[in-house]
């Protein structure tokens, strides 16, 4: 792709190259390509940091680190996960497919793209700099208060909270304008014909993420902010005395927080019907009642935040309120599941790598469902929070949920982003180690969290080093295992076995007919839908 | 020509409804704001996060002698402010609508003069529009003087339109230092 200077220039081609190519591009695979690499890098990063953390769970007792720089480990693991690994991958995808999957010869704009992705980069510096900072002697360490920033402790930190409060900033603002360029291509840019119920559902899963996008995270700005401003300038938001209300941080906080759960999924549930469709051999059940369950998810999703802190004190009126309404996210989820289910069941399916992961999604998690279930029953949360229950839940949400649908998408489409085929017995072994380990890793947890273990304790009582010392030889595994995945991708990269046009048999789409991998500009001319 | 032109108008549109989003950023981020004052409003309305009018009352006549409601009272001292801070009898059983005086100790142990906040929380919630204090030293910002003891009164009653389930309710305090 790189073109020497003394080529003749052709008007299309005529972009610089090395480095400077990838600073200044605007063209949307490029940009899905960068958001894509950066992802995997800080979902390495991200999963180092907690392989630490297991590896000081293994035993009961404090062995290898601080308590200080073991909650600067969970808190900087969850930011990085979220914000650095499984957003930018979902952004990615969304840059490299959106416009081929509706016609598009680009992003709606395209400069708006490039400033997006490049301030992650920094984003990320100021996230894990107070780690290497502190090894100097400048300040503490990175934020040690959870990714949740609850005041007051996150308003007496140290400037590992400051930094955490400007990457969050970059990571918002980034978020922000990638959603107002999602939404402007989905709504302006789409080929002629394709009306909003031909969208793929991809597309629509992505539309209800970044109108929630745009609509939750200037919340996270304004309270982070209220945050910088009591920690240095003398307000007290947050300060009782000065009339300020630490509560209020936390309804603020989730009320971004909670749908930042559904931004997560919803790509994911919308690219997973696609894959299901495709190895299956069947088109996609229930396409509408998909679209209509998407839409009431995403409704539902900024009116239940507070079942995140039950246990913070509230009138009976509004605990029943907000378990009602959280109970009531699992009626669409179900009509989701069920068109899941539906769209496999009794087609010709063959277990490639992307289904077996998409099968092993819908199973994983939907134990991460049900779980938020118990949750979200008042009486019960009581016993379940703060503890490991808790952290086995959402990672079977996140993890299985958003990583593991992911992984899917990446396999799905690695071979059309690079023109080659996978390894695909590595990718069989990546899913199975993947999946085993996983759950050998969080079923303990839930146990654990049963029988009372807190989280975000460095130590813990006796009778649970059982369980900690397999749910942490299986963590190394599951983090071992993600090398095969990096491995994988790379060699895809560089070479492999030529891949078709259409990839797979079963595949149905826009992206699928292009060649693979497609050039770098495409759909200069629109296709037409019937 | 129709074509570049067709483009132009294109490139138009997407950024007239990039703008359009923007509003809605700028909009949800004054709702970020706007939630401060209407938190205040709402604890204050129904009582939420034990919340209390830090306001005098005036005192009412009414007294229900058929109820016993029992007051515990409970202080702390927040970091940062080098008092010791509690109150002479932990509970006290009252009359609702009967006016009682309890006493709080307060002595500074830092050996320079500091100014204490001290800032009450009622629970159960729904309990708190229905304490009403008549005198408080929580009103204004105490000052001690170094070493110095201070005895401080609280002239309260509890309504006697409190519901009828609530037998007992914990009045707590917290001391801060006391912004400058």
């Amino acid at each position: 792709m790189s073109y020497s200077t003394t080529v003749d220039h052709e008007e299309h081609h005529d972009h610089p190259s090395g480095m400077l190519r990838w600073l200044t591009t605007t063209n949307h695979k490029d940009i899905g390509t960068m958001y894509l690499t950066f992802s995997l890098i800080m979902f390495m990063v991200g999963g180092a940091m907690i392989m630490a953390v297991r590896a000081e769970l293994f035993q009961p007792g404090l062995q290898l680190m601080h308590p200080e720089f073991y909650n600067q480990l969970i808190g900087v693991h969850a930011l990085v996960m979220i914000f650095a690994a499984l957003m930018p991958a979902a952004t990615g995808f969304a840059n490299w497919m959106l416009p081929l999957q509706i016609g598009a010869p680009d992003m709606a704009l395209p400069r708006l793209n490039n400033w997006g992705f490049w301030l992650l980069p920094p984003a990320a510096i100021l996230l894990t700099l107070p780690f290497t900072l502190a090894l100097f002697g400048i300040g503490d360490g990175a934020i040690a208060t959870g990714w949740t920033f609850y005041a007051p402790l996150s308003v007496q930190g140290g400037i590992g909270v400051d930094f955490a409060i400007f990457a969050v900033h970059l990571l918002g603002i980034s978020s922000v304008m990638g959603s107002i360029n999602i939404i402007v291509t989905i709504f302006n840019m789409r080929a002629p014909g394709m009306t909003l119920m031909k969208l793929p559902l991809f597309a629509w899963g992505w539309l209800i993420t970044a109108f929630l996008l745009i609509a939750t995270i200037p919340v996270l700005a304004g309270a982070v902010t209220m945050l910088l401003t009591d920690r240095h300038f003398g307000t007290h938001f947050f300060d009782a005395a000065g009339g300020g209300d630490p509560i209020l941080f936390q309804h603020l906080f989730w009320f971004f927080g909670h749908p930042e759960v559904y931004i997560l999924l919803l790509p994911v549930w919308g690219f997973i019907p696609q894959i299901l469709s495709t190895f299956a051999r069947k088109p996609i059940y229930g396409y509408k009642a998909q679209v209509y369950s998407l839409c009431a998810i995403g409704v539902l999703s900024v009116v239940v935040w507070a079942h995140h802190f039950f246990t913070a004190g509230m009138p009976v009126p509004a605990l029943l309120y907000f378990m009602y309404s959280t109970m009531a996210i699992s009626l669409p989820l179900a009509v989701l599941f069920y068109c899941w289910i539906a769209t496999i069941w009794r087609g010709s399916m063959t277990f490639e790598t992307p289904m077996l992961f998409a099968i092993g999604w819908i199973i994983l998690f939907g134990i991460g469902g049900l779980t938020g279930l118990v949750l979200a029953d008042v009486a019960a949360d009581a016993q379940y929070h703060h503890t490991y229950f808790v952290v086995a839940h959402f990672h079977y949400t996140l993890f299985a949920g958003g990583i593991m649908g992911i992984m899917a998408g990446v396999y799905y489409w690695l071979p059309k982003m690079t023109g080659h085929m996978y390894n695909e017995k590595l990718g069989k072994l990546h899913f199975w180690l993947t999946a085993i380990s996983f759950n050998l890793t969080f079923i303990p947890q839930f146990f654990l969290g049963l029988a009372g273990m807190p989280r975000r304790i460095p130590d813990y009582a006796l009778q649970f080093s059982e369980f900690n010392m397999i749910s942490s030889i299986a963590a190394f595994t599951l983090g071992l295992t993600q090398l095969l995945f990096v491995y994988n991708i790379v060699s895809c990269a560089r070479g492999g076995k030529k891949a078709t046009d259409k990839v797979w048999e079963g595949s149905n789409g826009l992206e699928w007919t292009l060649p693979s991998p497609p050039p770098y500009h495409t759909f200069n001319e629109q296709p037409v839908i019937r | 020509m129709e074509k570049i032109s067709a483009i132009a108008s294109l490139s138009q549109l997407n950024r007239q409804l990039g703008y359009k989003l923007l509003v809605i950023v700028a909009m949800a981020l004054a709702f970020a704001y706007g939630l401060v004052p209407l938190y205040d409003v709402l604890c204050r309305v129904t009582g939420l996060n034990g919340k209390t009018e830090n306001v005098a009352v005036s005192a009412q006549s009414r007294v229900d002698s058929t109820r016993w409601v029992e007051v515990t009272f409970t202080s702390n001292v927040m970091p940062g402010l080098a008092w010791s801070f509690h109150p002479v009898q932990s509970s006290i059983r009252v009359h609702p609508g009967k006016i009682e005086t309890v006493t709080f100790i307060a002595r500074n142990m830092a050996n320079e003069t500091v100014a204490g906040q001290a800032v009450p929380s009622v629970s159960p919630g729904k309990a708190s529009e229905y304490f009403k204090k008549i005198e408080c030293f929580c009103f204004q910002r105490q000052d001690l003087k170094a070493g110095e003891s201070r005895e401080m009164p609280l002239r309260f009653y509890v309504s006697p339109d409190i519901p009828d389930d609530v037998k007992a309710l914990t009045l707590s305090y917290a001391f801060y230092s006391a912004i400058k």
